[in-house]
């Protein structure tokens, strides 16, 4: 078994009224930024999967992402394999 | 006749559900959210609050505790279930009713005291309604009620939609920016029902004005609604059909898909 570290970026869907976006966007003035638009707001996770392979262990994480850390009525997520932490961890801890 | 109200960690108007039942006149009892047994109830509330601390989306941490799992089987049977404020966004996030709760529009914390209209007085949640606009206090962050177009309508050609935030003159407000609709609600929902019409939500809090002493009693009208229309399926043997809001009418609004069935982009 290998550990596997990920990221699941959750942002609300296009056309969803962002009001984090919109609040951040009011206070763009007041830093005297003009170049700045459209801002959307969403949530980041990171998290360690225990799996044979990063297959198997993006199924995991697909699954949580779409249960539990985002809504697909309102929200859409991306999953990233963080880099380089599934090769060294796996020499730590060799497949039994 | 026993009716349940959940208390999960961060519930706060679960004593004053338990209490508008009381003055309802049956024996309210708490429900433990680490138990799925719902200990024989007739119906069941799931109060406000901020149920395990809101974490991620309100209601979601919620959606997978061991007492939904009753719920859901509760529901599922027949049972009459009516989720007030974060138990509206219990509901959603369980897919048991449909749409979400978003922010609200203002970015605030809305609590004060509102005017909502029953849509239809033949629900099982709005029986003993008198039809005028019901003024109770609405106390949260993420009301703003959503669902795509084209569930909206297919709620309102079904009779899903239960109540909206109204102006004086009673109209709907229709505006989601109107003082009159507190948080950007669309089409100024404030509560709908699933398809078969057993399990509904709202986000204003009937239970905290239901009584003289409180400052008025209306929303016991919706209190009422509830126990008596789970004494009518109690004393009819616990049917598991109830007599929805689409009896007779078009193919019902989907409620939130089954995870497997569910895309994402």
């Amino acid at each position: 078994m290998s550990e596997f570290r990920f990221a699941v970026n959750v942002l609300p869907k296009p056309g969803i009224l962002d009001p984090q976006g919109r609040a951040v966007e009011s206070s763009l003035p007041h830093l005297n930024v003009t170049s700045v638009s459209r801002v959307r707001v969403g949530r980041r996770a990171e998290l360690t999967v225990t799996a044979g392979t990063e297959a198997e262990a993006r199924v995991v994480v697909d699954g949580l992402a779409r249960e539990l850390l985002s809504n697909p009525l309102i929200e859409t997520y991306a999953i990233e394999l963080l880099e380089g932490t599934s090769s060294a961890i796996s020499r730590e801890a060799p497949a039994q | 006749m026993k009716v349940g109200v959940v208390t999960f960690p961060g519930s706060n108007s679960d004593v004053d559900a338990l209490n508008a039942l009381a003055v309802a006149g049956v024996d309210p009892v708490t429900l433990w959210h680490e138990s799925p047994d719902l200990e024989g109830v007739s119906a069941v509330i799931l109060p406000g609050g901020f149920a395990y601390g809101d974490y991620i989306r309100a209601g979601v941490i919620a959606r997978f505790s061991p007492v939904l799992r009753g719920v859901k089987a509760f529901a599922a049977s027949g049972g009459y279930v009516l989720g007030i404020c974060n138990g509206f966004q219990v509901l959603a996030e369980s897919g048991l009713v449909p749409g979400a709760l978003l922010r609200n529009r203002s970015l605030r914390f809305a609590c004060r005291v509102v005017a909502i209209g029953p849509e239809r007085l033949d629900s099982p949640f709005t029986r003993a309604a008198s039809g005028a606009p019901i003024h109770i206090p609405i106390a949260h962050g993420e009301g703003c009620y959503y669902a795509d177009e084209a569930t909206l309508d297919a709620l309102e050609a079904n009779g899903q939609v239960l109540f909206r935030y109204v102006r004086n003159d009673g109209s709907p407000a229709i505006d989601p920016d109107e003082a009159a609709n507190p948080n950007g609600s669309l089409r100024a929902i404030a509560g709908v029902c699933n398809a078969a019409g057993n399990v509904a939500g709202l986000m204003p809090h009937p239970e905290r004005m239901s009584e003289a002493i409180l400052g008025t009693d209306e929303g016991m009208q919706l209190i009422r609604s509830l126990v008596e229309s789970a004494a009518d399926w109690e004393a009819a043997g616990r049917p598991a059909t109830v007599a929805g809001p689409t009896a007779g009418r078009a193919a019902p609004a989907t409620d939130r898909a089954p995870a497997a069935a569910r895309g994402n982009a």
